[in-house]
């Protein structure tokens, strides 16, 4: 396990300039951090993870491979609450906070952006698969070159002025969302020496009550960054890591026009889970 | 997929980070503002998100749901083109260069003989899933003593959940890690 400073940002000489963070020195000791290294604390996680028997379908606060968390995890457990009143509801968004047109990430300038054009479609149910209806999601990602618009991206690879990346919109009576938008490409970051991430679209969720919040990121099936990458493996149990992959779904793709992939969300709901056993919490 | 038998309960999709670029999509004009700074009940809920070596973190999102101040919840959309008019009872604040994050809101309410909070959830770069918290008004000892949470909880602890008053309304610092840990929260099914 290569040490680290924990919290600080690299420099990478040989690479673009570290603007992740700008606000923190830089640290050599991160850009001496291998792949291998990573990989190797992540195996480590991982044997300890499948000796201990426990089912973990969240990800790990505490997961120091990846370097950001080192000093943003909380140390103490999370303390048990009964929801009150208003953590028993969900904020209420409606036709009045999004438009229909800002669930299509292609038209939001005058010309075409590059890349594959695709739909993601799914619907967002709570965990006894009833829909959400009419509840906000929201969604943000880097453009088919694996670029952000963000004064914090200065990674090398081309902007399109055709693509800003963001959409929203409101679930249908059945809890189903719908995006048209673009590929996005993966990308390289600062954790350490030569990470990259698996292509992704944040994906953030409103559900039933408060206590459903949920932001989290979709990949695509196959990826061959899935096991370098510690973000995605801060998800121990494999089949949880599983239900952030879309599936492709030819019916979804249209003809001549764009690829098309399917993914289900399920957010948690106290009303949903008063009764679960104690031995599932998690 | 239209669903699953009764009892066949699905297991809730895993959380990941809000990474760093949530910059163009998340926030929007007036996302902190639940009412106008004029509003005659404005009050500033406002603090700093700080990291295991008491460091601002500025990239950091709260998110702010709370009951009115008649402690009812409310079920109003429009927090996204806020009309200046209809309290909805949500709002987002990003936090800047110093970490520090600003609502103005109206004070909430809460059921008689219920201690009165703000609902916090905390997203950041490093942090690989959203944190739960309540910012409880600092309201009289008997109220707060009698909170099944705040009660469950030893002073230090409990000290970090409750708000302390200033001239426009509270101060409330979320510490993720280390000396004055903010007490983060796990609801049943989580």
């Amino acid at each position: 396990m290569t040490t680290t400073t924990p919290g600080r940002a690299a420099t990478d000489p040989s690479g673009p300039v570290e603007t992740f963070d700008p606000s923190t020195p830089p640290d050599p000791d991160d850009a001496a951090a291998t792949q291998a290294s990573i990989s190797a604390q992540i195996q480590d996680i991982e044997s300890g993870y499948r000796a201990s028997g426990k089912l973990e379908t969240q990800p790990r606060l505490d997961y120091p491979p990846y370097h950001s968390s080192l000093l943003r995890h909380p140390t103490k457990d999370l303390r048990h609450a009964d929801p009150e009143t208003i953590e028993r509801e969900s904020p209420c968004f409606g036709h009045r906070d999004v438009g229909a047109l800002e669930a299509d990430l292609t038209i939001q300038h005058t010309g075409e952006p590059v890349g594959e054009r695709m739909v993601v479609t799914g619907r967002v149910m709570d965990s006894d698969g009833r829909p959400v209806r009419h509840q906000l999601v929201e969604i943000w990602q880097a453009n088919a070159a694996g670029r952000y618009i963000h004064r914090r991206d200065q990674h090398p690879a081309p902007i399109d002025p055709h693509f800003t990346g963001t959409g929203r919109c409101l679930t249908d009576g059945d809890g189903r969302y719908r995006f048209t938008t673009i590929k996005p490409g993966p990308y390289p970051w600062k954790n350490h020496h030569n990470a990259w991430r698996p292509a992704h679209i944040h994906f953030s969720l409103f559900g039933t009550d408060f206590t459903s919040r949920l932001i989290t990121q979709m990949y695509f099936p196959g990826d061959p960054l899935f096991a370098l990458d510690p973000i995605y493996q801060s998800i121990l149990d494999q089949q949880a890591r599983d239900r952030l992959v879309a599936t492709y779904d030819h019916e979804v793709t249209q003809h001549e026009w764009c690829t098309g992939y399917r993914w289900d969300i399920v957010l948690t709901g106290a009303r949903a889970t008063w009764t679960e056993p104690e031995e599932e919490h998690r | 997929m239209t669903g699953v038998s009764p009892g066949d309960r699905l297991v809730p999709t895993p959380g990941q980070t809000i990474g760093p670029f949530f910059g163009y999509a998340l926030p929007f004009p007036g996302d902190s503002e639940l009412v106008p700074r004029g509003h005659p009940g404005a009050v500033r809920l406002h603090g700093q998100v700080l990291d295991g070596l008491g460091q601002p973190v500025p990239d950091a999102l709260l998110e702010l749901w709370q009951a009115g101040p008649d402690g009812r919840v409310v079920q109003q959309e429009g927090s996204l083109h806020r009309d200046g008019w209809t309290f909805t009872g949500w709002g987002r604040a990003a936090t800047d260069d110093t970490g520090h994050y600003t609502f103005t809101t109206l004070a909430p309410g809460a059921e008689p003989g219920r201690a009165p909070f703000f609902a916090v959830t905390t997203f950041a770069r490093g942090l690989t899933n959203r944190l739960f918290t309540r910012a409880y008004l600092p309201a009289d000892a008997a109220v707060l003593a009698a909170d099944p949470l705040l009660s469950s909880l030893d002073p230090d602890e409990r000290s970090t959940l409750v708000t302390v008053a200033d001239a426009h309304g509270f101060v409330f610092d979320v510490r993720l890690q280390g000396e004055g840990e903010t007490v983060f929260l796990r609801y049943p099914g989580h």
